[in-house]
């Protein structure tokens, strides 16, 4: 009787797994090609001088030169919802913003939900602010989709609308203030291409498959990949939703089945300080290339030493500067260009200690 | 006279034949899971893999025992979650942030667990709030008050404690890391609470007919706020050792913590109606979802499916213990 039972629940669990198996062996890569979103527009909209610019060192800001004085925004509202404030990223940002908004004389209020997964809080903070009538609101969309309809309640009450860090799939937003991820995440997967001979197995860990910055960033990487190393073969993105120890965990299965991995790259904050744990837990410290986005004491540590080959930093105090002053220009009736590109910038032992990077770094 | 011995003691092995057997039914699957890895996926049996299944295990471990505590009262606990958080980021301010000795950050990560349990205890004995409700609460509360104290900032242990890190990850005993070894000791400890002292006997108690403990004359109240203090304990533990993995205090994470909790004592045969369960199932459970979760991501089994698996295993083996319990009534 009970080994009946028994042997059903082996049964169970076997056949899940075999099916789990069989619909994996269907592709799990990603789209081809960017999707189309803020970040597209960004790459095309980008001046040429920018596109000429970007190199391996890194992408140039957009021309965008913010208002030197407030104007009818003077002791107006600006409400920002940002995506959280579980990355030191978001500090930066807040920190940027709500210092260009003392500087101009604006009150801005800066909010986000406690984790990047919470879409639905995101939008229930979008939905307060809208009702206090503030003169323009910067989202930071954890879905780039979501929001649809409170951005047309946002329009219908002419209230302007800046999207930061992660574009919104819209019309709505008079602008968005953000990096090009795309061409960022190609940076990185062409030095990781040189560091590792443009030949061997990568894995990727990326964040979440829903924001912007999720998709752009992993698609920018396979892109680059698939288009410019053939003899590069990127295994499966895995997701650990920005949560160190989830990543350290992810990255460690990647390297149990894939003894020959030559390097890892992780797409946000969270991913990259995973892998780094992995490498220190499993002894691969210096073995497997490591490349990381944004920054944070423990990959100012890692690339100081050497363990991470390097990293893509926004310019996360420029993004929170630049979208007050997107919103004070809009709150003036300037017209705005689509998009405004904060730039980014590769760094590694050799230029960590340069000024301009110095200036873009968090802790 | 009447000889009452002979029943009693075979009322008494049944009893533990059936407690036994659903320890074994969790066993068995988990063994039979290792197996099926072993052959079906390649580089899955490995010592460096089966390793990292038992470093995955820890923290999970851990806050599975304290919540096995709980469950067994009929209670639930939802805050271990980010009372794990809460208590890191204690243990990172008194050792990091004010410089103490590390013993001293230790201590207060286990009576900042503690505190949180004793509150949760209160809520629920004195304020008659429901276990769920309360500790619901409870988990907002730790998980602002983590991100308040800590200004929102990691803490990191790398330039005040490099031996924090050094201690819990060094890997003296079979290249398994100290922290195996603590979570293990902890169950151990949890083991002896429950079957050999006072308090498990009022715990198991409480969860079969708290009226009747009442009515007994325990002081089913304050019995009530130790038990859920032990379950904190165990969460300023879960505390040290997730932050000795990361050698940081991150205020962000921790919310979610709880299901894989919860979900391992379920899955070990803990009763959430209370009244029976064990931590050696809860610890079965804990290696079960870990050996899972790996197992599938080993295979490259993209991240959608392995939360729908993870999710029938749970619904599956708590079945299973429903038509265990129906046969053996």
């Amino acid at each position: 009787m009970k080994l009946t039972r028994l042997t059903s629940l082996a049964a169970g669990s076997m056949a899940l797994a075999l099916v789990a198996s069989a619909c994996s062996s269907s592709a799990t890569t990603a789209p081809a090609g960017a999707p189309a979103s803020a970040a597209a527009p960004a790459s095309a909209a980008a001046s040429a001088a920018a596109s000429a610019a970007a190199s391996a060192a890194g992408g140039a800001a957009s021309a965008y030169t913010g208002p030197t004085d407030a104007g009818t925004a003077k002791g107006k509202t600006i409400a920002i919802i940002s995506k959280g404030e579980q990355h030191q990223f978001w500090q930066a940002v807040k920190k940027g913003a709500l210092d260009e908004a003392a500087k101009l004389g604006v009150t801005a209020t800066y909010q986000g939900p406690a984790t990047e997964s919470e879409i639905d809080k995101q939008l229930t903070m979008l939905q307060t602010a809208l009702s206090n009538n503030p003169a323009a609101v910067c989202f930071a969309a954890l879905d780039s989709k979501a929001a649809g309809a409170l951005l047309q309640q946002a329009k219908d009450a002419n209230i302007p609308v800046i999207g930061f860090d992660s574009g919104v799939d819209s019309t709505i937003p008079v602008t968005t203030v953000a990096t090009d991820n795309t061409a960022a995440a190609a940076v990185a997967a062409d030095h990781m291409a040189s560091l590792i001979g443009n030949a061997g197995t990568v894995g990727v860990v990326v964040h979440d498959q829903t924001s912007q910055t999720g998709i752009t960033r992993r698609d920018g990487f396979l892109a680059q990949m698939a288009a410019k190393y053939p003899n590069i073969k990127v295994l499966p993105p895995q997701y650990g939703a920005g949560d160190a120890v989830k990543s350290a965990d992810i990255a460690k299965a990647m390297m149990t089945a894939n003894p020959d991995l030559k390097g890892f790259f992780g797409a946000n904050e969270g991913s990259i300080k995973g892998v780094l744990n992995a490498l220190k837990e499993t002894g691969n410290e210096g073995k497997i290339v490591a490349i990381g986005y944004d920054s944070g004491q423990q990959q100012i540590d890692a690339i100081t030493s050497g363990v991470e080959a390097g990293a893509i930093t926004q310019n996360p105090i420029g993004i929170g500067a630049k979208c007050v002053d997107a919103a004070i220009d809009a709150i003036n009736g300037k017209t705005l260009p689509k998009t405004i590109d904060t730039g980014f910038s590769w760094f590694d032992k050799t230029n960590i200690n340069n000024p301009e990077i110095q200036a873009v770094l968090y802790k | 006279m009447q000889t009452t011995s002979a029943p009693a003691r075979s009322r008494a092995q049944s009893l533990l034949a059936g407690e036994s057997i659903q320890r074994l039914l969790a066993l068995a699957a988990l063994v039979i899971l290792l197996v099926f890895f072993s052959i079906v996926v390649p580089h899955f049996a490995s010592t460096n893999n089966y390793i990292d299944i038992l470093t995955a295990t820890a923290v999970n471990g851990v806050l599975a025992t304290g919540v096995t505590f709980v469950i067994i009262t009929g209670g639930i606990d939802l805050s271990v979650g980010t009372g794990m958080t809460f208590t890191s980021v204690v243990m990172g301010i008194v050792s990091v942030n004010m410089g103490l000795p590390l013993p001293l950050g230790l201590l207060a990560a286990l009576a900042a667990g503690a505190l949180v349990g004793v509150i949760n205890g209160a809520l629920i004995a004195k304020a008659k709030l429901p276990p769920f409700i309360a500790t619901l609460g409870m988990l907002y509360v730790t998980l602002g008050m983590a991100q308040v104290i800590s200004d929102v900032h990691p803490i990191y242990f790398e330039g005040t404690q490099p031996s924090f890190q050094q201690f819990f990850m060094a890997k003296p005993v079979a290249g398994i890391p100290n922290i195996v070894w603590v979570m293990l000791g902890g169950a151990a400890i949890a083991w002896i609470l429950l079957n050999k002292t006072i308090l498990g006997r009022y715990t198991f108690a409480l969860g079969s007919n708290e009226e009747a403990t009442r009515l007994s004359g325990v002081n089913v109240d304050r019995w009530k706020i130790i038990i859920y203090a032990v379950d904190g304990l165990f969460i300023g533990l879960a505390g040290i050792v997730i932050a000795s993995r990361m050698n940081s205090a991150q205020p962000g994470l921790g919310m979610g913590y709880e299901l894989d909790a919860i979900a391992a004592a379920v899955i070990g045969g803990n009763s959430l109606s209370g009244g029976e369960g064990s931590v050696v199932g809860t610890i079965i459970g804990a290696f079960l979802i870990s050996t899972l979760r790996i197992g599938l991501s080993v295979a490259g089994i993209p991240d959608q499916w392995k939360s729908v698996i993870t999710g029938l295993v749970v619904i599956g083996a708590v079945w299973l213990d429903i038509l265990r319990r129906r046969s053996r009534a």
